[in-house]
This record gives structure tokens, sequence and C-alpha cells, in this order.
């Protein structure tokens, strides 16, 4: 995608739109957006609670489209993990190991939770670090 | 996972990371309708939880409330919340058999008097015991029995709940509900022929992260899952308001998929989570086939009066009925989800049969 500098026009097909609900996510994104900006507050919108017709969740994928990151982590299964081309807008996606969606969210954030490093997994790599390399020296 | 470790302590035990333990907790909150900023109270919660042991008690039932159980459990993420319960009695998926399944269920309910869950599928024949028993003890009294003990009661399934296709007049076994014998424990409701699979797991995850009950509806069913009507989250609804309707199976209006009033559809008066958490890992729902809601979470469902018949016929135009909801806002929707609760008391008190002429008419 080479849209990052381009001014993107959102063009929400009414015919397409059944429940009319993909442009007001668009706006509660937008609110999301600003809140970030002005309090670093974070915000994360679970798409499966939301009634959507056939189709509509792909449009509104399709509005978001794909920034500069994408991640793929294994952590019971994979998670994708895709900026959008709105930076601060991230789509993620969990799956279990048959690859089957559990969970959808988008998430208004600098960095989703899940991509950070976490302090009790850091602590246990340190000491196997610690560990491997005292069993090397002996 | 031994009965004092705590879910925390099990799931570190077996390799799995804090981050793998936050996708879990992300995806717990998103199966108990929870909003996604409770995740971290969640976490908190699950990290300290103890195994809860469970007894399943199936009467008489089709086993597909328990199908519907085994697809959620698929691997890893929901799995991981059947592998933080001990499923002590289940007389079809147990290994056990006849006494020594019996000396489980006995065991498990000495071990954690008081403290153990109970869910039970099925209704339970009142006209003679010898209708449906379980290594001889009958429904009514194993119930009795197995109940005294329970922390709380689900009843999974409409048959458990209201008594279901069991009950279905002339209900030859006089079957009744869970609730109708058990009046001392808090009992919760999970009905649907079957249960959406995440809803029952989510009920579960709701005792295992926070040990009290989710909040009920008048029913007794959750209301994070059955707060609102099928009608009130359809994606067709906007047809419903612009009086756009299917009237046959293969019409213009049934090809360009409005709304299926009309031809019978229970989604007004029906209360569950079908259009938004759907079937088949979100795959779909009945009226994204093209087929009208049944109604399968409600009391009498099978009696409503015929699957294929409009649940009430508003005076005058239906459309028109529309438009003055739209114009009065909720109140209007309100008073005609009332009309047509009225109006399939109506035809329960009736016993209309459904036959292939109901197939056939228009409305």
């Amino acid at each position: 995608m080479s849209c990052m500098n381009d001014t993107h026009v959102i063009k929400v097909e009414a015919a397409a739109s059944l429940t009319h609900n993909v442009q007001p996510l668009l706006h509660e994104i937008r609110h999301a957006l600003a809140r970030l900006l002005d309090d670093g507050g974070h915000t994360v919108i679970d798409l499966r609670s939301l009634p959507l017709a056939p189709g509509e969740e792909e449009l509104l994928l399709d509005e978001l489209g794909q920034g500069e990151v994408y991640a793929r982590l294994h952590a019971l299964g994979p998670t994708e993990v895709v900026e959008t081309r709105y930076a601060g807008v991230w789509v993620v996606v969990h799956f279990n190991n048959d690859n089957e969606v559990i969970g959808k969210t988008i998430e208004i954030c600098d960095i989703p939770e899940l991509l950070r490093s976490q302090q009790e997994d850091i602590r246990q790599g340190l000491e196997q670090l610690q560990t491997q390399l005292l069993e090397a020296s002996t | 996972m031994s009965k004092d470790e705590t879910l925390g302590e099990a799931l570190r035990r077996q390799g799995i990371t804090r981050r793998g333990f936050l996708k879990f907790c992300a995806a717990t909150a998103s199966m108990m309708a929870l909003p996604p900023s409770m995740v971290p109270a969640i976490a908190a919660a699950l990290e300290k939880a103890r195994r809860p042991s469970v007894i399943w008690l199936s009467f008489q039932e089709c086993t597909g409330c328990t199908e519907s159980l085994t697809r959620s459990h698929s691997p890893t993420v929901e799995g991981l919340i059947f592998d933080a319960i001990s499923l002590d009695y289940h007389h079809t998926l147990q290994a056990a058999a006849g006494s020594a399944a019996e000396a489980a269920r006995e065991a498990a309910m000495e071990e954690n008097y008081g403290k153990y869950l109970l869910i039970v599928d099925g209704s339970i024949p009142l006209a003679n015991p010898g209708y449906s028993t379980i290594a001889g003890i009958s429904n009514l009294a194993m119930l009795e029995e197995t109940a005294k003990g329970a922390a709380a009661v689900v009843s999974m399934g409409s048959c458990a709940a209201f008594g279901g296709i069991p009950k279905a007049r002339p209900n030859p076994t006089g079957a009744v509900s869970v609730g109708d014998i058990v009046k001392d424990k808090p009992i919760i409701n999970v009905p649907g022929c079957p249960p959406i699979p995440v809803v029952i797991t989510g009920v579960l995850a709701h005792f295992l992260t926070f040990g009290t009950l989710p909040e009920l509806d008048a029913l007794g069913r959750p209301k994070a899952y059955y707060g609102q009507s099928i009608h009130d989250r359809c994606y067709r609804r906007p047809f419903y308001d612009k009086g756009k309707f299917a009237n046959t199976f293969d019409d213009e209006g049934a090809k360009k998929g409005w709304c299926l009033y009309k031809l019978g559809c229970k989604g007004p008066t029906t209360y569950n989570a079908c259009a938004t958490t759907k079937w088949n890992e979100g795959t779909g729902f009945p009226i994204e086939a093209g087929h009208p809601c049944l109604g399968c979470s409600e009391p009498d469902f099978w009696d409503g009066g015929g699957f294929y018949k409009a649940i009430s016929t508003p005076t005058g135009d239906v459309s028109k009925a529309a438009v003055y909801a739209i114009g009065a806002g909720a109140a209007a929707g309100l008073a005609l989800g009332a009309m047509n609760r009225a109006r399939r008391d109506k035809a329960v008190g009736e016993h209309e049969k459904v036959n292939i002429d109901d197939l056939e008419k228009g409305d």
C-alpha cells in the first residue's frame, strides 16, 4: 500500500451497507484516535458484539486498509496484528490451533498489549538464559 | 491440574506464556460478552481461580446440547475453560459406566458438597418415573439428590430451562423443567435448541472468573446473551422498518434478503445472541441462511402456533405499524413486542398444530 500520504476518501456505498453500522463505526474509531492523541487512552472494539450484515465487516476492514506493520504471533494458536492505513488503528484477529477465528477486535492504541514482551515472560527468559550459560560453562 | 492449584499456576505449569494467558483472557471477555476494557479484571480473577467441580445430568433430551458443548471444546483457548473445570460426571462423555459412573457422581458430591456446579440438560418426566431413568434411578430422584449439595444449577437448553420439546402438547411424559422441581437453589437458564456453544462456555467462564452468577432476566437467562431480541439485532431489521418483506421462500423479497417476518420469523419475541454471536465459528445464523427464526430459546416454542405463521398481524398493514414504531421510537417497538407475545400466548392456548398447510400460507 502506498496510500500513507494520500488522502483517502471514504466511500461507503449505501446499497452495500445494509445495517448502516459501518459509517458510525468509522466515526467511533475517529473519536478513539483523537482520544489517543489527547490523553493516551486506549480503546478496544469487539467486532463480535456488533450486528453487521454479510459483507459489512469486509467493507469496514477494506476501508481501514493495511499500513506498515503486519505481525503474526504464536501464543495458544496464531494471532494476527495488523496496523491499518491509519497509524494507531490496529486490527487484531485471534485464531485457535484449528485456524478458527475466536476473537476479532479493532484496537486504537500506540501498540497492542499482546505485542509487548510481558514482565513474567521476560523474567522467565532471563532465568532460562542464565541456566543455559551456567550449564555451558561447567 | 490438582484441585488446589490456581488456574494461573496450572497454565504456567503447562508452559503457557503470559502473552498466551492475555490472549486467553481477551477471548474469554469476548465469550462472556463483556467489554474489552474488562480484560485486566478478568486476567486478575482467572489467575487466582480454583478449579470448580461440575456434575452434568442428562434427562429427557436428545444430546444436542452436549453436541453443541463439544463444538465449543475446540483446542486451545475455549478448551482451557474445560481444563479449568473438573467435569466429574457426564454419562455421555465420561469413560466410566454403570455403577462406577454413579460412584464418580457420589464421590464428587461428597468431596465438593455445597460448592459444585450442577448442569442439567433435558426435562424431568413426572407422569411415570419409569419413563426416564439412569442406573435405575428416576430423573426426579437424581435431580433432587444432586441439587441438594450444588452451589448453583445451570439448566442447559430449552428442555431443562422450560420443558422444551418433551413438554410440547400433549406432553405424554408429564415433562417439567428443572425450575419446577428445584426451588431452593440459584438457577441459570441457558435455553436454546441447542444453546450457542460460546454461550455455554461463556456462562461457565463467568462462574469460573467471578465465582458468581451472571445478571439474569425475568426468565432466569443471562442478560449478556439474552438481553436483546433477535429482531433488534438482526441485520435484516432495516427492511422491516421499511416494510419490505419476503412473502414466500422464492419471491423477489426472499432473493433480495428482505425481512422474514411474514414467513413466520419469531425474531421479535425471541431473546438470544444468534444475530451477533452467530453459529459455526461465526459463519452465520438461520436468518442469514434465509430461514425465519423458530424462537427456540423461548418457553413453549414448539406450541407457538406454527413456525411459518407470522406471529402477529398488527391491525392494518405491517409496514404501517413499522412506520409508527420508527416515529414513536422504542416504546412503540416494545408495544409491538408485547402484542406479539400476547398473540403467541393465545396461539399456545389454542394449540394450533403445524401442518403442511401452514407452510403454504402466505401469513
